[in-house]
């Protein structure tokens, strides 16, 4: 394999990561023990934390596409999700669309992997058959979106190592930055750096570096509501390529959870009987 | 030239001249330190000076053909690209060593700056059907290459047949042949510095260059549109490195054999350097940055600040020669080439400035650089070569007074006696040669704008003989309505398109998305060929899409092809080699298909090389006002500055046909021509015309002064003017002959046209406007008053 680039910008990272760290040391009176690495990956596992248990949920999403000349195109999907407690297996979800007209009904199941490629099965009604698309890839454009299906679904923390970079305002709020490296090889990533606020560990901003670490998307998330006085979950999603200068806008609308759905509502074998 | 029948006109601004020459001396110190002064304070802009990296510099941004390509790539992706092409010598790229060099450098391709994309066989999204299972890998998957014993005889054979079969990729990604190989790699270029396109260029011959030492048998070249704009640059700078030391050589030859004097030699070249000097930097100050037509802007200068130079330097050395001393030899050159020296400069002036008409930007530069360059010129004669003289020792050998223009005398008594028949076989060879000029086509293949001392030149031939053609047509097809490019009606007119598109001899290659719809189907149907057909209903296609859509990776969507709510596809025809012409011709052809077929998707087809074949027949609408406004100016000054209606309208003929002349030859022994020929009658004009000026004033001045009759007065005219004629068009000539060396053809066309145009001016005054002055200007009417005598001659 090649010796990337990369592991040159890591190494420089690393350093000034260090450097800021070291400084801090100076300021900040509590001296912790913990490294960059530990914190970030403890702010990750506190966001993880506060999100188990919701067992399964449901929402409709409105997905806006625009280009640079502002012309604009909408697409709306179901999308269905079932909690997998065990750590080292993803969550399972399933979207459904229903707008355009001509992808109405069409169907996509998919069971995250960790570190391999995901299971995944599309249901094509106007082929009336179910094929199992077996692909490396995560990091296509969702629907012609400027997201990529790895950005969108369940941010599973061994997905990543983590760097926690510095603690500053965001808004009106406090956030955690933190840098994670995807640990999937066939991510379009090298590195995401994400804002979370120290309120209550929400993603609130993910800036996206390309392969040659130059800054690619930000997604930004607003309209946070609580549900089962629990589960934060943000109503727009905004995503800008800075490179073509398309953006993206998701709109999650009826969130619903505990649903009641099990794994049989997840299994291949019923896409067909969907609606 | 003693001035023995000066008239009150002349006389005061002989007066004048006179009074400033002896200022000039008298306060010479203080001229030269001022004039140094100016001439540093305006160089030190020259460090703002850079080199346009950018192809599209050459479209003003209200030209039609790039507005066209502008909304496309704003529709789509904005592309440029580079293309690496790959050629092993043992005649095949299906090898496991040669995958593997090809998958290690299509990895590497991703980190190039600004780079978005990159498509090679190796990841080639190679999509196909085990029952009811997709599989979407890279055609040669990092397995494969790793395990290295994996890629066995049957799978290399299996990946042959896959590459050479897909129209994806033959003809564009890969040779049929199977020899010849590339990398494509598609950049997003920001736009906010001229240095991004040498980052990317200069990165990509780092990675080239490690890659060929790792791989000594693979032949690498570098082509592509970002290759294109660095080349811009890199010719502009050669052109500057070359051009300039030879224009400063033939100066000095010429100045040493033609003055044979060396202070002489050192005053005219500090004259031309710090006028050449002062309107580079002045265009740094501007902020123009330069191109491959404006870099040689210092060249052209250097030619045409040495005229003025001469002029001053031959009369003072001839005073000197007579006997009088150096002081009053400078007073009596600036009295009598003031004039002169200011009204070959103004109508050199107009000439330059009139290409600020051009539809071009770079020749606007050129023309605003070159009249600062000729003001500076005019203004550094007037003021520092004085000044300098004043301050140097000087010689000048004596010299008998007179008989030293004895072969000019015989010319002057041929002309007069054959003056009837010169002017027929005259008229018969510009009407001869006029008639080649419709011969003339016009060509801007924009490849060949580059002599092969530019790399970008001999790679890009390289690639289009051995890989696919680098000239693009693009066509954006809209459908009815959103989501109408998977209506199978849409489809099928898509699909007929491409097919008539590779039907065409010019076509080498066509992307068109259709290729992917036959490929899922039969995908979707168990990988049966006789599935590889566009799906027959409108859901069918949309949702093939989607999946498909959804398993590409990151970089390799469809954005590129599809607009944003799937309304209009983009098909992209790659062409041989061919020229503008035929490319004019296939557009036509392709909008005629269109509207007959598919009317409701009919568009203009766009792109860099549609750009580049519509260039020159915009730049010659756009510049035909110009040149004719300078003409018109060109020809008032002369009307004023001569004080005769007659002799001064006449000259148009003798400005006018040179150019005929030159385009006729042109297209007698050459043919082809692209952009530059836009300008150069422009250009030409302003030069031509002193040729014309020295030799009327001349024989006006013996008509009113002298009494002569028009005979005589062409006989006197020879007399004075013949020789220093010959000089002086012996030196631009040189001076634009020199152009023929620039590493940018444009501006050898120039050069070699406007050498042509000299040699044909110096031949028309000679010849021509001898015996057209006899046949206007009868014996009798002489009747221009004393008074109205010029002032502007010497």
């Amino acid at each position: 394999m090649l010796t990337r680039p990369t592991s040159f910008h890591r190494w420089w990272t690393d350093w000034r990561v260090l450097a800021v760290a070291f400084l801090s040391f100076g300021v900040v009176d509590g001296v912790q023990a913990e490294t960059p690495e530990e914190k970030g990956r403890a702010i990750a596992e506190e966001m993880d934390r506060r999100d188990l248990g919701f067992e399964d949920s449901y929402v409709e999403l409105k997905m806006v596409l625009s280009n640079k000349q502002g012309e604009s195109s909408t697409r709306e999907l179901r999308l269905q999700t079932l909690e997998v407690p065990a750590r080292e297996t993803g969550d399972k979800s399933l979207i459904v669309f229903d707008h355009p007209r001509d992808i109405e009904g069409t169907a996509f199941l998919s069971f995250t992997k960790i570190l391999d490629p995901d299971d995944q099965w599309l249901y094509l009604p106007a082929l009336k058959r179910v094929k199992r698309i077996s692909s490396a890839n995560k990091s296509g454009p969702f629907v012609g979106s400027e997201f990529a299906y790895e950005d969108m679904l369940s941010q599973e923390v061994d997905k990543y190592d983590y760097r926690w970079l510095r603690d500053e305002d965001c808004g009106p709020l406090s956030c955690f930055v933190v840098e994670r490296y995807p640990l999937y090889e066939n991510s379009g990533y090298t590195r995401q750096v994400v804002w979370i606020d120290q309120d209550e560990y929400r993603a609130q901003r993910v800036d996206f570096y390309d392969r040659k670490d130059s800054l690619l998307k930000t997604l930004t998330f607003g309209g946070y509501k609580q549900y089962l006085d629990q589960y934060w979950r943000a109503d727009d999603w905004y995503m800008e390529n800075h490179q073509t200068g398309k953006t993206t806008r998701l709109t999650f609308d009826n969130w619903e959870f505990r649903t009641g759905l099990d794994e049989n509502d997840f299994d291949p074998n019923r896409l067909k009987r969907l609606r | 030239m003693t001035g023995s029948h000066q008239t009150p006109g002349m006389q005061l601004v002989d007066a004048w001249v006179i009074a400033y020459a002896r200022w000039v001396i008298r306060w010479r110190w203080a001229v030269l330190l001022a004039c140094v002064l100016a001439a540093v304070a305006l160089a030190g802009g020259g460090r703002f000076l850079g080199f346009s990296t950018d192809y599209r510099v050459f479209f003003s941004e209200d030209n039609p053909q790039l507005r066209a390509f502008e909304s496309l790539q704003q529709v789509y992706t904005k592309d440029d690209n580079i293309l690496i092409v790959l050629q092993p010598a043992e005649g095949d790229v299906f090898t496991p060593k040669t995958l593997a060099a090809l998958r290690q450098l299509t990895e590497a391709s991703w980190q190039l700056p600004f780079s978005r994309r990159v498509d090679s066989l190796t990841n080639f999204q190679h999509s196909y059907a085990e029952g009811d299972d997709l599989t979407v890998e890279d055609l040669v998957p990092a397995r494969l290459v790793e395990a290295g014993a994996a890629l066995t005889p049957e799978r290399l054979e299996a990946i042959r047949a896959v590459a050479l079969a897909e129209p994806l990729l033959r003809d564009r990604i890969v040779a049929p042949d199977g020899r010849t190989t590339g990398v494509n790699v598609t950049l997003t270029l920001p736009g906010e510095s001229e240095d991004e396109v040498l980052e990317a260029m200069a990165a990509t011959r780092e990675l080239v260059a490690a890659f060929e030492a790792d791989h000594p048998e693979i032949k690498v070249a570098v082509t592509g549109l970002v290759a294109l704009d660095a080349a811009f640059s890199e010719a502009s700078l050669a052109d500057l490195k070359t051009l300039v030391p030879a224009m400063y050589g033939i100066i000095i030859a010429g100045l040493l054999i033609f003055l044979r004097s060396l202070a002489g030699t050192v005053a005219t070249l500090l004259v031309v350097g710090l006028s050449a000097a002062s309107a580079m930097g002045l265009a740094g100050w501007l902020g123009i940055l330069l191109t491959p037509p404006s870099a040689i802007a210092p060249t052209i200068i250097l030619t045409l600040a040495v005229a003025d130079s001469i002029h001053l330097l031959v009369t003072l050395l001839h005073a000197m020669g007579q006997g009088a001393d150096k002081r009053a030899a400078i007073v009596e050159s600036l009295r009598v080439n003031f004039s002169p020296v200011f009204l070959t400069s103004l109508t050199t002036a107009i000439g330059f400035l009139s290409l600020n008409f051009s539809d071009a930007p770079p020749f606007r530069d050129l023309g605003n650089m070159t009249a600062m360059g000729v003001t500076a010129a005019w203004i550094y004669s007037a003021t520092f070569l004085p000044a300098f003289l004043a301050v140097v020792p000087l010689k000048a050998r004596q010299r008998p007074a007179e008989g030293r223009n004895d072969a000019m005398e015989r010319l002057g008594e041929f002309v007069l006696f054959h003056r009837r028949k010169l002017l027929w076989i005259m008229l018969a060879l510009v009407v001869g040669l006029g008639a080649w000029i419709p011969r003339i086509e016009l060509n801007d293949q924009f490849v060949n704008y580059f002599e092969p001392s530019i790399p970008f030149r001999v790679d890009t031939d390289f690639a289009m003989e051995n890989l696919s053609g680098i000239y693009q047509l693009e066509f954006s097809l809209p459908a009815a309505e959103t989501g109408g490019i998977s209506e199978p009606d849409y489809l099928q007119k898509v699909d007929a398109f491409s097919a008539w598109l590779r039907a065409r001899p010019e076509v080498v290659h066509v992307q068109s998305i259709t290729d992917i719809f036959r490929r899922l189907n039969k995908n979707m149907h168990g990988d049966e060929e006789a599935w590889y057909r566009l799906p027959e209903e409108r859901e069918l296609a949309a949702q093939y899409l989607l999946l498909f859509e959804m398993s590409l990776p990151y970089g390799l969507d469809l954005n590129n092809q599809i607009n944003v709510d799937k309304s209009s596809l983009r098909v992209i025809a790659t062409l041989r080699n061919i020229t503008t012409r035929q490319a004019r011709q296939l557009k036509v052809a392709a909008e005629g298909w269109l509207a007959t077929n598919m009317p409701a998707s009919a568009s203009e087809p766009t792109g860099p090389f549609v750009m580049f074949a519509y260039i020159s027949e915009r730049n010659i609408q756009s510049m035909l006002f110009g040149t004719g406004l300078a003409l018109v100016l060109i020809s008032l000054s002369l009307i004023l500055a001569l004080r005769s209606l007659k002799v001064g309208g006449l000259s148009i003929i003798p400005n006018v046909i040179p150019a005929v002349m030159a385009f006729g030859l042109w297209g007698l022994l050459v043919g082809e021509i692209g952009l530059a020929s836009s300008v150069v009658v422009a250009t030409s004009l302003g030069i031509i015309v002193d040729d014309t000026v020295h030799f009327l004033s001349k024989y006006l001045r013996a008509r009113r002064e002298r009494g002569a009759s028009p005979e005589d007065a062409v006989r006197y005219a020879f007399a004075t003017v013949g020789r220093a004629l010959w000089v002086t068009s012996a030196v631009l000539v040189a001076g634009f002959a020199t152009l023929s060396l620039s590493a940018f053809e444009g501006n050898g066309s120039l050069g070699m046209l406007t050498a042509i145009a000299l040699v044909a001016a110096l031949i028309a005054d000679f010849l021509l406007l001898p015996p057209l002055l006899l046949a206007i200007d009868k014996e009798q009417d002489h009747a221009d008053a004393p008074d109205e005598l010029p002032q502007v001659v010497d």
